[in-house]
């Protein structure tokens, strides 16, 4: 995944979203998808771009779930935390989960290949415990079948 | 898909390719019989045969069965519209959902697609509001506030600008008829939201999407151009004079931004923070103008409302609760999906009818009903009707219809912890009750059951939950006490102390 912060890339991205107020979580949306997190240079730019200052771009990024911080992995998997997961053992998935990558939800591992995040609910519940790998779900992941997906995909 | 169609189809066609088969494959929206899923059908004599639920590994025995051909195998199902949960249902909104190619117009429009709009363009501009307040129908995000009633303020309301604001932020665990619905059949929802757009002078709509659905996106995204290009949406719509136009806006993954005012912050580009009401969104809304917010479901109830008349819809469902609603079946069930039917069935029938009892075969011990603000129900509740009023009494909530089933591995007090904890998560930080109380609320239950000071402890989070009720700005604080007061009442064992309760 490429996330390295460019500013050119940065610049283009918020005027083709629309550089207006209304549109600051569309823009922090197209810079996470671009550089996988948002970091102080895109707040900056982005915070000029639309006539805001920092601190209400930096109020939006620090609200909402979707806008880290750090850089992701290659793999961001995403585990259901919600009741209907939780009845089909997503706690215990994500123990699972926690042990085999060596990380905790959050957190990306060191050699940059995966990053686990709590979500909750994919809409999935019929398919309980679900699991989302960029951006592509999965459903009813056991312990087997969460192994193959870290690994195959 | 989420459970491998995609791999299944590819299979389908190579090995059909090999053996010089000639056939067409469609990739039909859900039925909503996820059970089955991934599900298959094939087009025999003008009769769907469906088979299910179908792994990659299954492809190859399919064929040699003759499952082109309806041939009898492990995974037949029968005809797809005699599957017993399927044709015991009552289906009204999702009438289309599986049915057709979500991404094919004119698929739409054989099966009755634009009835609704194109009888509101030929009657007067009243008809679409006429026609729902007979029908009786109520919101289907949660509130169950009458439809009719919100449309008629914001057509009165004078103002240059109107918006429709269509909410997909469907964050309650254990509902997903939102996404069936725009997976499915999308134009549904824009037939709908088009209805609402000239019903109340609204020429604007917005479709808030929470982010957790990339596959609803890109579908919605593909039936907003098709309509565009065959002018069902755009300037002028069918030579009528009204224009309508549709963007769809990507949340930022907070659950409190499916709360009315918290989702119009958030469309506007700022953080969710819910507003103080009044004034109501039908008065100012979006950027400050009249706008209406209704759900997914209820917007894709319209059209048939305006195709069959209100009264065909109000002959369903009971008391004040009039037409069909979706219910969701999930957690620990056998057969989890959609089973859309009129309001009055009780929630141990559908339980176990459709549901056919939990996964694991064990007892079913607590039912949550209405997403995480939901009342856990024992089985001593389950006879109750699904009835806005008779769940309400009850201290419980339809709210978007999902039905979450445990078994008895759970343990309540775990669950009434984690409303807490959603709520300290996901709280906007607004109100002091439910910014605070939730955090308070993990730490009191944590003491309750690692036995300090108990009875006081005990005392304590009621005096919480009924602070954070009487005194939360909204439904996220407001509500949050419900599952934890229904776990307390219903299942107090639970709470008693433990070694190792804190996780």
């Amino acid at each position: 995944m490429k996330n390295k912060f460019d500013h050119e890339i940065a610049l283009a991205i918020i005027h083709k979203v629309g550089a207006r107020p209304e549109m600051l979580v569309q823009i922090l949306h197209a810079i996470v998808k671009e550089f996988t997190y948002v970091n102080e240079s895109a707040i900056r730019l982005i915070a000029k771009e639309i006539n805001l200052t920092r601190a209400e771009v930096h109020g939006v990024v620090s609200f909402y779930h979707d806008f880290r911080t750090h850089p992701a992995g290659d793999k961001i998997i995403k585990i259901c935390q919600s009741e209907a997961c939780q009845a089909m053992g997503s706690r215990e998935l994500t123990m699972h989960a926690e042990k085999t990558l060596g990380i905790e939800l959050h957190q990306t591992s060191e050699n940059a290949k995966h990053t686990l995040e709590p979500v909750y609910c994919l809409g999935n519940c019929a398919h309980s415990p679900a699991v989302m790998i960029n951006d592509k779900v999965y459903g009813k992941v056991d312990k087997e079948k969460f192994n193959q997906l870290v690994k195959s995909e | 898909m989420s459970m491998g169609s995609n791999d299944v189809a590819e299979k389908i066609k190579s090995i059909a390719e090999n053996q010089n088969k000639n056939i067409e494959i469609i990739r039909n929206g859900s039925w909503g019989m996820s059970w089955l899923e991934p599900l298959i059908e094939v087009c025999v004599d003008d009769e769907r045969i469906a088979y299910g639920p179908v792994t990659v590994d299954d492809v190859e025995d399919l064929f040699k069965s003759g499952f082109l051909r309806g041939e009898k195998h492990q995974l037949f199902q029968g005809k797809t519209e005699e599957i017993p949960y399927l044709k015991n249902q009552q289906r009204w909104t999702f009438r289309k959902c599986g049915l057709i190619d979500p991404f094919c117009l004119d698929n739409y429009i054989s099966s009755d697609g634009y009835t609704g709009l194109s009888k509101l363009l030929k009657a007067d501009q009243s008809y679409g509001i006429e026609q729902l307040e007979k029908s009786g129908l109520r919101g289907r995000g949660g509130a169950g506030f009458p439809t009719a009633i919100k449309w008629k303020t914001v057509a009165d309301t004078q103002a240059d600008q109107k918006y429709i604001a269509c909410n997909a932020d469907e964050g309650d665990s254990g509902t997903f008829s939102d996404r069936i619905l725009m997976e499915s059949d999308p134009f549904t929802l824009i037939e709908g939201m088009t209805i609402a757009g000239i019903s109340v002078g609204a020429n604007h709509g917005y479709i808030y999407l929470r982010s957790e659905y990339p596959h609803a996106y890109k579908v919605l995204q593909n039936a907003i151009k098709s309509a565009n290009k065959a002018n069902w949406l755009g300037k002028n719509i069918q030579n009528s004079g009204y224009d309508f136009n549709i963007d769809i806006h990507i949340g930022g993954g907070s659950y409190v931004c499916g709360e009315e005012t918290a989702m119009l912050e958030s469309l506007e580009g700022k953080a969710g923070m819910i507003r103080y009401k009044p004034p109501l969104p039908a008065i100012e809304g979006l950027f400050g103008k009249p706008t209406i917010v209704n759900n997914v479901v209820t917007l894709g109830s319209v059209p048939d409302i305006l195709a069959m008349g209100g009264e065909a819809y109000s002959e369903y469902g009971m008391n004040r609760s009039k037409g069909t609603l979706a219910f969701q079946l999930s957690g620990n069930v056998k057969r989890g999906g959609l089973v859309e039917l009129a309001f009055g069935i009780t929630l141990r029938e559908i339980i176990e009818k459709y549901g056919g009892g939990t996964a694991s075969g064990k007892p079913v011990h607590a039912v949550q009903v209405g997403g995480p603000l939901g009342a856990y129900f024992p089985d001593s509740l389950l006879d109750t009707p699904l009835d806005y009023e008779a769940f309400s009494e009850k201290q419980g909530m339809i709210g978007h219809g999902g039905i979450v089933v445990f078994d008895d591995s759970v343990n309540m007090a775990s669950q009434a912890r984690f409303a807490m904890e959603f709520c300290s998560i996901e709280s906007c930080g607004k109100c002091t009750p439910c910014r605070i109380g939730s955090t308070r609320g993990v730490e009191v239950i944590d003491r309750i059951t690692s036995n300090v000071n108990r009875e006081k402890n005990l005392h304590l989070l009621n005096d919480l939950c009924e602070t954070m009720i009487d005194g939360s700005l909204c439904a996220m604080g407001g509500l949050t006490p419900f599952p934890v007061k229904s776990a307390l009442k219903y299942f107090p064992e639970d709470f008693e102390a433990t070694d190792n309760m804190s996780e």
